[in-house]
């Protein structure tokens, strides 16, 4: 154990943490806001009361992701106090503008839409719900301009008498081409697992007695429609962002796809496949052609680098990765941890075209001419337990992301090892990580346990007719059954 | 007007430089002002209500905002990071244990309120509203111990990187600085307390508030004594400490008659004032330095702490465009919501108006 190694791992762990909450609340946020607007166009009662049933668990989502965000915002300082140094000027507008721009947005929006119900007319309310969903996309722009950063560093310079890097052109940090590959990737991508989450909890939803079979019918239908639309477009903007990646980081995505030796066209892509890291080997089942195809879109569209390769090429471009007199032999040369970024790929992408099918199989099954679903409980279970499905594909693509660019914690200019803070020693940081672990664990299971008592305790009744009545005291988010708190 | 940008105006720092400070400082204070609210009503849950709905009750009255009130304090670390990394560096690395401290009571705060709202049994919702209580003690606690454990000068390296001992971080004034900033919390959360519940309640919180200020006194007094002694704000810094000194007393002794004299908006307004002024009297005191080194030849200033000119200019236009918008959408929030919630003790004759 290592302040290195601890570090790290705090540094995954927050953020894979974390970063199941974000898609999950931006998604949800999409969700529910379709749901409301379809309320106020279609002036049908259900739709609000979807949009307050799918709202408690936004707001359990949120909730959970608002303060483990917090640690990330302090965790560069904590942990990272080198890195902040060298790369401050540049990494930390993004990071004030997102708090300015997007988190006053959906924090002041969300205690808003939460608590005024009754107070505004349905098509002023349903603002208030965008506008949060628009917060926490924004600032989903803003954090990955900083990560692009990154991966790609472009529009700074570095300083010559204190060696920092110095940030020189702002319009070129925000239109950092690797940002506007991998934003449509990540927001297209919350959609999908914000649908598909709507869509297996609501087949757990019908399982239970008494479940509301009209409510969860329409439900699924949203979800499954939200999650198709997503995952098309996840699929398409991933292929898009690889053809960005081939360019700026090709050890990253030879290590995706387990090539060591360059590969002349027509490529053929392993499906799945073993490798031996040690080795620098790989082996596997082939398609004749196809890598060709995903990488260039075009059978004969160059040769590319194999790991070997480019681990040769970097050596001779800059040398060992030993600095400041601190040894890390274990990354002294430039390979990435390649099994785990080639099974991640695998993974992630597998996500997206099951959660395709499955949205599909979802519509169908639950068409009006012969609606089966609620009724077929093998097809219930399989969704249901799909809802944890999408978080493993959204985790897949931040392992391959940021473990890519190993050794670098910015691409080419500061390695991971350099960057830690000097101060920080081992019994802390076991301390911190113990900790946070904990806490993690006990966050997550508690979210899943509220959002399972949600579905049981399933939506408001709804008050005879279709009709909304005149006085309704259902308040999303405030409380649950017979507190006496009211509300002004 | 690219000149008069560069120019050092005042100790060696040019306009951008001492306006970032100025708007770090005033990030913080804001920040205090407004999450003291949710921290001194999380206190309240515990020394005030009497049972489970009370304490539920309490926390609806910050429901809305406290997340809001929140993104401050996201906002004056992502700002520092902008425009002093260095000093972003330093600080939250130097005092890692602290602020880790910090984190896990704005953690257990922040989950309370969503978690509580979906528990069933008394006991269960206990759980969460006593996590409620500890991270609105714990993070105020521990953030004033941080600052007033900055001020007092802390062994530094050249490259800037702080190697606090444990008495370093832990000691008389950083300790009396802490529950100052606890103490004045608490007043203040019960001040909005009396601006946002029924007249019986709000009419208690006042009465608990005129009490409970007396300890202010003996307090300022020991918390000046020790700043005299532990930092060189009143030798080097004379004048503006001291005004500060007394805006501080002027604010408690205002927002204590006001609690005599039942006016809950005028002593809210004033433990505010307290609370920021607790802010004001540390980055004025910092200043020309943002952090102060036992070895004053190395200490952080906030010329050497800064970024670049481009960043600082950038982040002068971003602010200044974002900045009105927040504030006029921020504001709304509070003033759509400023009516007193219903309870129990809600005359019947209000609660009949309301509903119709």
């Amino acid at each position: 154990m290592t302040v290195l190694g601890l570090s790290r791992f705090q540094f995954a762990m927050t953020t894979v943490f974390h970063f199941f909450f974000v898609p999950l609340s931006i998604g949800l946020a999409f969700t529910v806001a379709v749901m409301e607007t379809l309320y106020v166009v279609k002036r049908k009662y259900i739709y609000k009361r979807m949009a307050q049933f799918w709202g408690k668990i936004f707001l359990l989502s949120f909730a959970v992701g608002v303060v483990t965000g917090i640690i990330q915002e302090f965790q560069f300082g904590m942990n990272w106090s080198n890195y902040s140094r060298f790369m401050g000027d540049i990494f930390g507008a993004p990071l004030a503008i997102e708090a300015l721009l997007a988190f006053f947005m959906e924090s002041t929006f969300i205690g808003v839409w939460m608590f005024t119900w009754n107070r505004f007319k349905p098509g002023v309310h349903v603002v208030f719900i965008w506008l949060t969903w628009l917060g926490s996309t924004v600032s989903a722009i803003w954090i990955l301009a900083a990560n692009s950063f990154m991966q790609n560093p472009v529009g700074y310079g570095i300083n010559k008498k204190t060696g920092h890097a110095e940030m020189t052109n702002f319009a070129a940090v925000i239109g950092n081409p690797q940002l506007w590959r991998e934003f449509p990737h990540v927001a297209t991508g919350a959609l999908m697992l914000g649908g598909m989450v709507v869509v297996g909890m609501s087949a757990f939803g019908f399982m239970h007695k008494n479940a509301d079979r009209a409510f969860f019918t329409r439900s699924i239908r949203v979800g499954a429609i939200i999650a198709l639309i997503g995952s098309i477009l996840v699929i398409i903007t991933g292929d898009l962002q690889t053809l960005e990646i081939i360019k700026d980081q090709p050890m990253k995505f030879a290590a995706t796809e387990g090539i060591y030796e360059d590969l002349k066209s027509p490529a053929p892509w392993m499906v799945v496949g073993l490798i031996n890291e040690g080795a620098h080997k790989s082996a596997g089942l082939e398609i004749p052609g196809m890598l060709s195809l995903l990488a260039f879109h075009k059978l004969y569209g160059g040769t590319i680098q194999g790991m070997n390769t480019l681990n040769q090429q970097f050596l001779g471009e800059r040398g060992k990765i030993i600095k400041n007199g601190i040894a890390h032999p274990e990354i002294s040369d430039y390979y990435v941890p390649t099994n785990v970024l080639f099974w991640s790929f695998r993974f992630m992408a597998a996500v997206g075209f099951a959660v395709l099918i499955l949205a599909i199989c979802t519509l169908w099954f639950t068409r009006k001419s012969k609606n089966t679903l609620a009724d077929s409980r093998w097809k219930l279970w399989v969704l249901g337990v799909c809802t944890y499905l999408p978080f493993i594909g959204t985790t897949g693509g931040w392992l391959i992301t940021e473990l890519g660019r190993y050794p670098w914690i910015v691409y080419g200019l500061q390695t991971i090892a350099d960057a830690v803070s000097p101060t920080a020693t081992v019994p802390s940081l076991l301390f911190t990580n113990i900790v946070y672990f904990l806490l993690f664990c006990l966050m997550g299971g508690v979210m899943i346990f509220y959002s399972r008592r949600v579905l049981h305790q399933g939506p408001e009744p709804d008050p005879e007719g279709a009709t909304q009545p005149a006085t309704e005291g259902s308040h999303v988010g405030a409380h649950a059954a017979n507190r006496k708190v009211a509300l002004a | 007007m690219t000149e008069f940008l560069a120019k050092p105006l005042i100790d060696g720092n040019n306009f951008l430089q001492l306006l970032w400070f100025f708007v770090i400082a005033l990030v913080f204070a804001i920040f205090l002002f407004l999450d003291g609210i949710d921290f001194g009503v999380g206190m309240a849950t515990r020394v005030l209500a009497h049972n489970g709905d009370e304490r539920a009750l309490y926390m609806r009255a910050v429901g809305p905002h406290w997340d809001g009130n929140e993104v401050w304090l996201i906002t004056g670390g992502g700002a520092m990071f902008a425009s002093f990394p260095l000093w972003y560096a330093s600080l939250f690395s130097g005092y890692y244990l602290l602020l880790f401290i910090v984190l896990v009571g704005l953690i257990l705060r922040g989950v309370s309120f969503e978690f509580a709202a979906h528990a069933v049994t008394d006991r269960e919702r206990n759980v969460w509203q006593w996590a409620n209580f500890a991270g609105s003690v714990i993070a105020p606690f521990g953030l004033g111990m941080m600052l007033t454990s900055v001020i007092q000068g802390v062994p530094m390296d050249a490259q800037g990187n702080v190697h606090a001992g444990f008495f370093d971080v832990v000691n008389w004034l950083s300790i009396v600085g802490g529950v100052a900033v606890v103490f004045f919390s608490f007043l203040h959360g019960l001040h909005f307390l009396s601006l946002k519940l029924d007249e019986k309640t709000s009419e208690r919180m006042l009465n608990t508030s005129k009490k409970v200020y007396w300890i202010a006194y003996p307090a300022l007094v020991v918390f000046v004594i020790l700043a005299f002694i532990f930092t060189d704000f009143y030798q080097r810094r004379t004048k503006s400490t001291l005004l500060i000194t007394v805006v501080i007393l002027a604010a408690t002794i205002c927002g204590h008659l006001s609690a005599y004299k039942k006016r809950g908006g005028f002593a809210f307004i004033s433990s505010g004032v307290t609370l920021a002024g607790i802010i004001a009297f540390i980055f004025n005191g910092l200043f020309p330095n943002v952090m102060i080194a036992t070895d004053p030849s190395k200490s952080l200033a906030v010329s050497a702490a800064s970024s670049s000119q481009y960043t600082l200019e950038i982040m002068t236009i971003v602010l200044c465009c974002l900045l009105p918008i927040v504030l006029i959408y921020f504001i709304w929030s509070y003033f759509i919501q400023r009516k007193r919630l219903l309870t129990d003790n809600t005359p019947e004759a209000i609660k009949a108006a309301l509903a119709q």
